[in-house]
This record gives C-alpha cells, structure tokens and sequence, in this order.
C-alpha cells in the first residue's frame, strides 16, 4: 500500500524554485532564438536566485521557531540550514553578476563552444561566428540548487545525491574557459578526477554507517521512531563487538569526503589548480558558494554525531575534535605559509581560500553551540570579500599595443587588443594609479580577508577564535592568530605590490616586459623601452628604427597592463560586496542577531 | 548635553570622506590634476574647526573631576559580542586627545608643499591625515576594551599608507611593512588577550551585551595565572606601539623614510596609544599583574632610556636620530608608569603631552632643513655653519632640541623630574636603583642635541648651503605654537598637571590593593 507523503511544499519552495528554473533554463536553450538566449538566461537565473532568496526569507520566521523535517527528513530544514541556503542564494546572485558581465570587451570569460578541441578550425569557426555557450547558466543554478539541498539535508544519501548534483556542475563550468583553455580542462579532468574519489570514499563512508546503524538519517524519520543514527548510537550499539569502529570508519569517511569540498588539508591539493584554471568568474562562485555548502555539510554531520556520542561515549567524542584539530592546524599552516610565496593572484587567493577553511575549522573544533552562529558569518563574510576579490580579477587584463597605432590615443576597446587576464602579481604593480576605485575595492577584500577590524573579516575570524576558545582550545586559538598574522604578510604583499609599486608600462618608468611578434623586432624593443616619456615622436621614431635595420619589419609589440571597464554587472557585485564588507565590519549587530538565531540544527 | 567626544571623532571622519573619496574618482592624467587645489585648505579648516570642538571640550570638561571619565556617551555596538561604543575622557585622556587636534594642523601646515602640486596625491594625503587622527582621538576616547582594540588596529591601515606612500626614504616600503607587521603582531597576541577576557568577564557574571566596558571590568578579579597572562598579551601589543626595546626596531626605519609630518602624527600621538594604553588598561584591568611585572618593565625602560640614547648619538641620519631619541623619552615615560606612585604616574602623563610637543617641533624643524638642502639630505654631515644662514630655523631647532634634552624652564624639564623623582620613591623593588641608573639618560639627551646643533648650524656654511631660505612665515606658523607651549607649560606646569594629578592618584590606590584606603577609591571608581 502507497500512502501520499504529507509534504510541506512551502519548505521546499527554495529548492524546487531555483532547480525548477535550472529545468526550464535547459528548454530556454532549446527553444529560444539565440540572440535573446543570453538574455533570458541570465534575468531567469537571477530571478530563481532572488525567488528562492524570497522563500527562505519568507520561511525564516516559522523555521526558527520550529525547525522541520519534509519527506521524510530527506530535507531538514533547520534553521542552522536555511541560513546557510539564504547565503547560498546571496553568494550565487553576486557570483552570477560576474558570469554575466561581458565587459567593454564585448566577450564573456567563457569558450564559444566548451566541446570544440582547442587549437583546431572548428574553434576558430565557433569563435568568428560569435557562438555562446549559454548553458552555464543552467549550469550555475543547478550548482546552486545542489548546494543549498547539501546544507540542508540529514539523510547522507541525499546528501550524496546533493554532493553530486552540485559538482558535475562545477566539473564542466571549471572546463569552459575562454583563454588557456588547456589549462582550464586541465583543470577541470583534475577537479573530476579527484572529485571522483572523494564522492567514493564518502559513500563508502555512508555504507559503513548503514552497516553500524541500519540507516542513513541522523535523526531518522519521524515516523519510524527508534531507526537512525543517532537512536543507534543512544541504544549503545556502539558498545557491541567491532561496532564503534564501524561508525568511527564511517564518519571519518564522510568527513574526509566533506573536507574534500572544504578544500582542507590533505585533501587540498586540487584547490590552487582548479581556482587558477577555471574562468575566473567560475572560481569565484566555487569558492564562495561550495566552501559555503561543504562547510555547513560539515557542520551538521560532526555536530550530530557528537550529539549522539559525547554522553554514550566521550573517547570518540574526543578522538573526532583531535581529528579536526590536526585538520585545522594543517590547513592554517598550509594556506598560509605556501600562500605567501605565490606569484599568480589566483592561486594567491586560492591558498587563501585553503587558509581560511582552516579559520572556520578551528571555530568549528570547538564543537560549541554558539559556533554555528559564527561559522555562519565566516561563510558570509569570506564569500563576499572572494566573489569581489575574484570579481576584480576578472577586469585587470593584459592588452596587447603595438606602438605606432595610436595607443594612447583612446580607450580600450578602440586600439590594442584585450587579451586575458592578467594574474601575475608582478604586472598588478601600479594598479592604484590606473583604477582607483578597483584597487580600493580590492584592498578592503584582502584587508577583510586578512581580518583586520572594521571589516567583516575581523567579526569573523573574532567568532571563530571565541568559537575554539569556548570549547576549551585556547591554544588552538593562539595558534589560529599566528597563522592570521602570515596571513596579513602575504595579502600586505599584494596590497604593497597594487598600491605602493610603479606600474612596468608607466610612462614615467623605463619598460620591462616586452614581448615581440618576430626576431627581427628587437632593434624596436630597444627603442620603445628606452623612450620614457611616451610622446608620438619617439613612437615613430622607434618604428623608424626598426624599419631601417630590419628586413623583416613588424614593429615590437607590448603587453600592457589594462582595467577594462564592467558592463554593469561585475561593476555591482564589487560594490555590493564592498559596502557589504564594510557594513558587516562595522554594524554587525542585524546580521549576527540573525545567524544567532540559526544556531539551532537539531529538529 | 552636547556629545564633545563623539562630534571630535566624527568630524575629521566627514572631512577624510569628503577630501579623500573624492580622490578615487579622479583619474590620475585627468584634467582634474591641474584643478584649483582645495585639498589642502579645506583639511586644514576641518582641522581647525576640530579645535574649536576640543575648546568645547575642554569647557564641558570638570577639572575638579579629572580623575573620572567625563563627556562619557555609551551605545550599544555589537551587542552579540559584548562591546559597546562607550567613550570618556579623564584628564590624561583629554590631554591627549588635545596633542591629537593640536598637531593636525600643524601637520599639515608643515606638509603644505611637500607632497608636490598633483592634485589627486594631496586630496590622498589629507583624506588619510584625518582619517588617522579621527582614530587616534577615538582610541584615546575608547572606555571599552573591544572598542579600544578596534582602534588600535584600524588605525594603522592610514599609517601604513601614509609612511609607505607619502614618505621620502627609499626604504619607505619596507619601512611602512616592517611597522604594519610589528603592530599587527602586537594587536593579534592582544586579540587572544581580549578573546580571554570575553570569557572571564561573562565567567565573572557581567551582563553579556556590555562584558567589554572597561568600568565593568576592572571590577573583576580575574585569578592570579589568567591576569598575568593577560597582561603579558596587552602589554607586549602596548611595548611595541610605545615603542620600547627590544621591539622598538621598527621605529628608526619609519623616522627615516616617513616624511617628518607623518613621524610626528605617528611617534608624538599614535605611540602614545603604548603608554597610555599600559596606564589606562593594563593597570586598572591587571594591577595584581602589573605589580608582579614591574621590576622586568622598569629594568626594560631603564635599558630603552639608554640604549635609546647611545644609538642616538651614533646617528648619522637627521631623522632617525630624532626617532632614536623617542626610544629614550618612552622609557622615561614607561618607567614612571610602573613606579606607582603619584608623583612618577603624573610625571609619565605629563611627559607623554611634552614629549609629543617637543619631538613634534624637533621633527617639524628637522623636517624644513631638510626640505632646504639641494638633494633633500638627511645626512648630519651634509650640514654645517647654518646659523649664520638660517639664524630663525636654527634658533627654533635649538628650543627643540633644548625641550628634548629637558632643560630647566622648559615643560619637558617638570616632567622628567617628576619620573625620576617619583621612581625613586617607588614601591617596585629596587626602583630607586633604575631610577639612578636612568639618570645618565639625561646627560646623553644633552650630548645628542648639544652635539647635533653644533654639526649643522655651527662652524663655516658648508658649500652650496650658502643661500638657505631661512623659516618662512608659514613655517613659523607651525613652530611657533609649539614652542610656546613649551615654554608655558614649563613656566606654569600647573596648567597640565590638574589633568593628570587626580588619574595618577587613583591608577596608583587601584594598583597597591594591600593598602585599606584603596577599596574605597576602587568603589569610588566603579560608581
């Protein structure tokens, strides 16, 4: 007998919105002319992401007075996880307005058509008939749809299931870039591949819990009193013959695949690859959105276990915080020690993102009540300062000049080619001069990524050391400040290189990088690189040189240094997540009282 | 009543948003790098009108009370986190906060051409002034403990930008990171001291939304192992902002590569926020700690007195010899703090006014000879037989440098009897033989400046030197205050020191617990 699941459709209503539009995102691809695609695609996306937005807003009040299970608990909804889905859909918003940017190059950061094999005349075919592939934008939404049911789940089937749903996603995405595409498929066969073996050690995990409990739900169905985890570990299963090492296996299983999507140390090795070659835009949203989902899968996971065992049993309560202890240490002293000697923005703030996983790590090793609250925040407050920061990113390019075409004549667009971007933190020197607004930005990321008080940073970082601190951990705490303070070395770095050091290409600076079209050009490059003061004259007079020297005559041609301008959307993001940074340093008090509130995940 | 302490934080925070945001917008080859120049003379009228407030507040402020914290206001900030936006001044405080106003515009009056005429560099320059003395006031306002640590931090984001920036030594880089880090190091061993003290205060029963009042507290006794611990945290941050040996070596650099306006802002107030922290923090939140630290602190201070005097000497760097000769003057400061006794508490708040008068004036005046030298030198040896030439600068140099050597007469002078005196008397074991052994400290400040004046200005112009443009008008502008202030001060040190005496007295009854009067005073300040 079939008996209709009572189902709280209201609950799922942020997940069925932005999956459903991911559904009807597949058919705008099918049955939408192609000039109106990308359009419609991306109002339909932002409209999902502010839609299912809508709904956890309009669910919050009823959620934290009482959390509930739907379908079963196949959805536990928590307070603790709706705020983790409202940041999910915020983070997705801001990270989509930088997909969707073009900039004043007129081309987004993504391949015309992602299958055509790089190198060959069907991608130069693709490229001059002004192909899109408007497909990432479904993509990105079932990402998002993904990720929010990952935070939100108690039975670790879905959240197999939601893992899964949110990286083959990311797997593609990471693969579609415009520029270097091998690296960026390069990068995206490494994050599959490890990928891969993350999801089979969590489902094995997963097996081995099943085998110890007789289910897959922590707290179990509500219908089927006594069957579950957590009323498996109370009933003292754990005391039988060979048991408790079951469920140990298991979970550590579980929370290896999970620190797997964290990007924590050991199982980080992916991060700094796959930030750097996938589309920068791409590596924002990742960053932000996943490490937001991985994070409070986390969470949940460990703090329900240790609901269950720290009564029955403190000795694996015990052995699972040292766990995430060594994790945390690890992963501080990886992100920031190895951080400190890149020399591409990207992976910089990749080794970044691997640091701050082990900030919100040693928040969590407390295993306090009152970190939920705070790991919320972090979540909130790092997302915002890595979509900006990576939102930057997207706009500093390099161009290509030739001298003697003008090339101080206008803006870009109307001379050199824009070429990609330009993620050598040697050619970020002199970026202060050249976009105040965007270095300021920046630097109000890094400062927040580096926790400096009055940014959203410091609040964060102040939860999660107060977070380690309540549980007992004080030195794990003083450790965490250490790793802060070579955290601030090596975005000071950065900040030093933006704002203090001379661009190469200044006029007022001799010229350093030069790159020439052909051998016989270097007479030119002597020239151009000498001629400091950039006036028409000597610019002719360079290409005369290399006329009268040379046979073969192409005149030297340069990579510059450029900030091309936002259409509009990449523009906002970075704003809003610039004021956000500062508001959230200085008026906290609304967004904590509310995250305080979600400190609830148990139903 | 009208909120003094707030309308002084947020006016130079008004002025910085006004001048400096408008200088992102700017492009750097734009038109506008040619425009009319408002930087400068609308920083300098914020600037001014900031001394109009602090008239006001030192009007609203009641010199028969100067030991509470008066003109206090108190908000609720992040109440999730316990700290509020509470702020008071008591006599020391307001002191302070008067060298913070006083020395803007001074500051700036002094820079007026030394950053060039680029338009969108000055709107920079004065937006991050103002910026930086909105924080310094505020720090020297903070009466919670959250707040005061928000401060300390965030104000070296404008430092590092104006010594990394604006300064003119080649290593001003490195100078300016080497500062940052030395500071944030500091600032996150506090961190850890403050997260502690989050716990111990809610621990301790204090209502969870104000846990970090300092008022609140200071009433709360925190064991002997935590207390020590904490205090090591706060101090160490304090030790390095003041800045006192061993962790003073990142001043010299900044002296030598900042510009003599930024020194002055950095040394003569910012490094205050070290000493007064140590007075205003550390002994009323850890007094049992206190007393057990201060032979250690007092054997370090005595050693910064002289060491910092010794590499004074061996300078050859203007500048830097000026930084040196801070290092000297905190230690007196630092050593009259944790004497304990009224008369060396009161000597330390009375030095840290003078000290920030004369090292400012010695800084300012160093700073227009140099900006007289063909190739901008810095170098002592490139001088000499300027007093013929520039009879004014010299003479305004010697004042300077007679201040910081504390001669009879002067301000300076009345305070550094006071520490020595009070050290003698204090209640630290064998503070009597530190404060002996501090005195060859004065006698090396008079080596220092005596032998320095008569490398520059004494003797035959050195070649090219000839002509030197003696101060101009503006530049008189800018010494004259401090000078007579100086001279006032040491003439009528009384004027000070109904500011600091009450504090000091009562720093000094909430540091010797033993004593039966004292529980009285301790009520009395929590009331």
């Amino acid at each position: 007998m079939f008996e209709a699941p009572e189902i709280d459709w209201l609950a799922l209503a942020p997940l069925i919105v932005v999956l459903g539009a991911g559904v009807v995102g597949v058919l705008v691809e099918a049955f939408v002319p192609a000039r109106a695609r990308r359009m419609t695609q991306i109002v339909l996306t932002l409209a999902a992401l502010a839609g299912g937005f809508a709904f956890i807003a309009v669910l919050w009040p009823q959620i934290v007075v009482q959390p509930v299970q739907v379908v079963g608990g196949s959805v536990t909804l928590t307070p603790f996880a709706l705020g983790a889905q409202g940041i999910i859909a915020v983070l997705a918003f801001l990270g989509v307005l930088v997909v969707a940017d073009r900039t004043a190059t007129g081309q987004d950061a993504f391949a015309p058509t992602a299958s055509a094999v790089p190198g060959t005349s069907y991608e130069d075919l693709a490229r001059r008939s002004g192909l899109e592939q408007t497909e990432i934008y479904p993509l990105l939404l079932f990402a998002a749809g993904g990720m929010m049911l990952f935070a939100s789940t108690d039975d670790l089937i879905v959240m197999f299931i939601a893992l899964e749903v949110l990286s083959l996603p990311l797997y593609v995405l990471c693969a579609t870039a415009r520029r270097r595409r091998l690296l960026s498929q390069e990068a995206a066969a490494k994050y599959f591949l490890l990928g891969a073996f993350a999801s089979a050690l969590f489902i094995f995990g997963v097996a081995l819990i099943y085998g110890f409990a007789g289910s897959v739900r922590f707290f179990g169905d509500p219908s089927r009193p006594g069957v579950g985890v957590l009323p498996a570990i109370q009933s003292g299963a754990a005391q039988g013959e060979g048991m408790s090492v079951l469920l140990v296996a298991g979970v550590l299983l579980v929370v290896v695949g999970l620190l797997f999507k964290v990007g924590a140390v050991p199982f980080h090795a992916w991060t700094p690859d796959v930030y750097t070659g996938a589309p920068t835009p791409i590596t924002g949203f990742m960053a932000a959105c996943t490490k937001v989902a991985a994070v409070a899968a986390l969470v949940q996971v460990l703090y329900r276990v240790a609901i269950g065992v720290q009564t029955v049993d403190p000795e694996i309560m015990r052995q699972l915080q040292m766990v995430i202890v060594v994790v945390a240490v690890l992963t501080m002293a990886v992100g920031t020690i190895v951080g400190s000697v890149q020399t591409d923005v990207k992976r910089l703030l990749a080794y970044s993102s691997i640091a701050h996983a082990g900030f919100l790590l040693v928040g969590v090793a407390g295993f306090n009540s009152q970190v939920q609250a705070s790991t919320l925040f972090y979540l909130l407050a790092y997302g915002i300062a890595t979509i900006g920061a990576f939102g930057v990113v997207t706009l500093v390019r390099e161009r290509r000049v030739t001298p003697g075409s003008g090339e101080h004549n206008g803006p870009v667009g109307d001379d050199g080619v824009v070429l990609g971007e330009a993620t050598e933190i040697a050619q970020w020197a002199g970026l202060g001069r050249k976009a105040p607004w965007l270095t300021a930005a920046f630097a109000l990321f890094l400062l927040s990524m580096a926790g400096i008080p009055l940014t959203a940073g410091f609040i964060a970082k102040f939860g999660a050391f107060t977070g380690a601190a309540s549980g007992g951990l004080w030195w794990l705490a003083v450790l965490g400040v250490l790793a802060s303070v070579v955290a601030v070395a090596f975005y000071l770095r950065l900040l030093v290189v933006m704002v203090f050091q001379r661009a190469q290409d200044d006029p007022a600076e001799p010229l350093v990088k030069l790159a020439e079209t052909t051998p016989g050009a270097a007479p030119g490059e002597a020239e151009v690189s000498t001629s400091g003061d950039v006036s028409t004259g000597a610019t002719a007079g360079a290409g005369a040189t290399a006329t009268l020297t040379t046979v073969q005559v192409t005149t030297a041609q340069r990579i510059e240094v450029t900030v091309v301008r936002s259409r509009g959307p990449a523009a906002v993001a970075i704003a809003v997540c610039a004021v956000a940074t500062v508001i959230l340093g200085v008026f906290p008090s609304p967004v904590l009282a509310l995250v305080e509130q979600a400190s609830k995940f148990v139903p | 009543m009208f909120p003094w302490l707030t309308a002084l934080i947020a006016w130079p925070l008004v002025g910085a948003a006004l001048v400096g945001l408008s200088a992102l917008g700017l492009s750097r080859t734009g038109p506008a790098s040619a425009g009319v120049g408002l930087a400068r003379p609308i920083a300098l009228l914020f600037s001014l009108v900031e001394v109009g407030l602090l008239v006001g507040a030192f009007i609203a402020f009641d010199t028969g009370a100067a030991a509470e914290h008066q003109l206090a206001e108190t908000y609720r900030w992040i109440p999730q986190i316990g700290t509020s936006y509470a702020v008071g001044v008591d006599g020391v405080g307001l002191l302070l906060v008067a060298l913070s106003v006083v020395l803007v515009p001074l500051v700036l009056l002094a820079a007026w051409t030394e950053q060039g005429r680029d338009e969108v560099r000055l709107r920079r320059f004065v937006g991050l002034v103002l910026l930086l003395q909105a924080f310094m006031v505020a720090v020297f306002c903070a009466r919670d403990v959250f707040l005061f640590y928000v401060l300390f931090e965030a104000m070296l984001i404008p430092a590092y930008f104006l010594i990394g920036g604006f300064g003119q030594g080649a290593g001003r880089r490195k100078a300016a990171v080497k500062f940052l880090m030395f500071s944030l190091g500091g600032g996150l061993i506090m961190l850890a001291a403050v997260v502690s003290l989050y716990f111990l205060g809610i621990a301790a029963g204090i209502d969870r939304s104000q846990v970090f009042l300092v008022d609140e507290l200071a009433a709360v006794d925190l064991g002997t192992t935590a207390e020590r611990l904490m205090f090591v945290g706060f101090f160490i941050a304090f030790a390095i902002k003041a800045p006192m040996v061993p962790v003073h070596s990142w001043l010299p650099d900044v002296a030598g590569n900042a510009t003599p306006g930024t020194s002055t802002l950095l040394i003569c107030v910012l490094d205050k926020v070290g000493t007064f922290g140590m007075l205003t923090l550390c002994l009323p939140l850890f007094p049992e700690a206190s007393r057990w630290a201060a032979p250690l602190v007092i054997a370090l201070a005595v050693i910064s007195v002289l060491y910092g005097a010794i590499m004074a000497i061996m300078q050859t760097d203007l500048l830097r010899l000026v930084g040196w000769t801070s290092v000297s003057h905190f230690g007196f400061i630092i050593l009259g703090i944790f004497t304990f006794t009224p008369l060396g508490t009161a000597g330390s708040s009375f030095m840290m006014l003078n000290h920030g008068l004369a090292t400012g004036a010695l800084f300012l005046v160093a700073g227009f000879l140099v900006s007289r030298h063909p190739e901008k030198s810095q170098k002592i040896a490139d001088y000499s037989g300027l007093r013929s030439v520039t009879p004014v600068l010299a003479g305004t140099f010697l004042v300077a440098g007679l201040a910081t050597l504390s001669l009879p007469g002067l301000a300076t002078f009345v305070s550094e009897i006071m520490v020595l005196v009070g050290a003698f008397g204090g209640s630290p074991a064998g503070s009597a033989g530190w404060a002996v052994a501090a005195v060859p400290g004065v006698v090396l400040a008079a080596v220092y400046v005596l032998l320095t004046y008569q490398k520059i200005f004494t003797g035959a112009p050195a070649a090219g030197l000839e002509a030197l443009p003696d101060l101009r008008l503006r530049e008189r502008v800018v010494a004259a205050p401090l000078v007579v202030g100086l001279l006032v001060l040491g003439l009528v040190p009384g004027l000070a020191l109904t500011y600091v005496d009450a504090p000091a007295e009562q720093s000094v009854a909430l540091t010797s617990v033993d004593e039966p009067a004292d529980d009285a005073a301790q009520t009395g300040s929590d009331n």
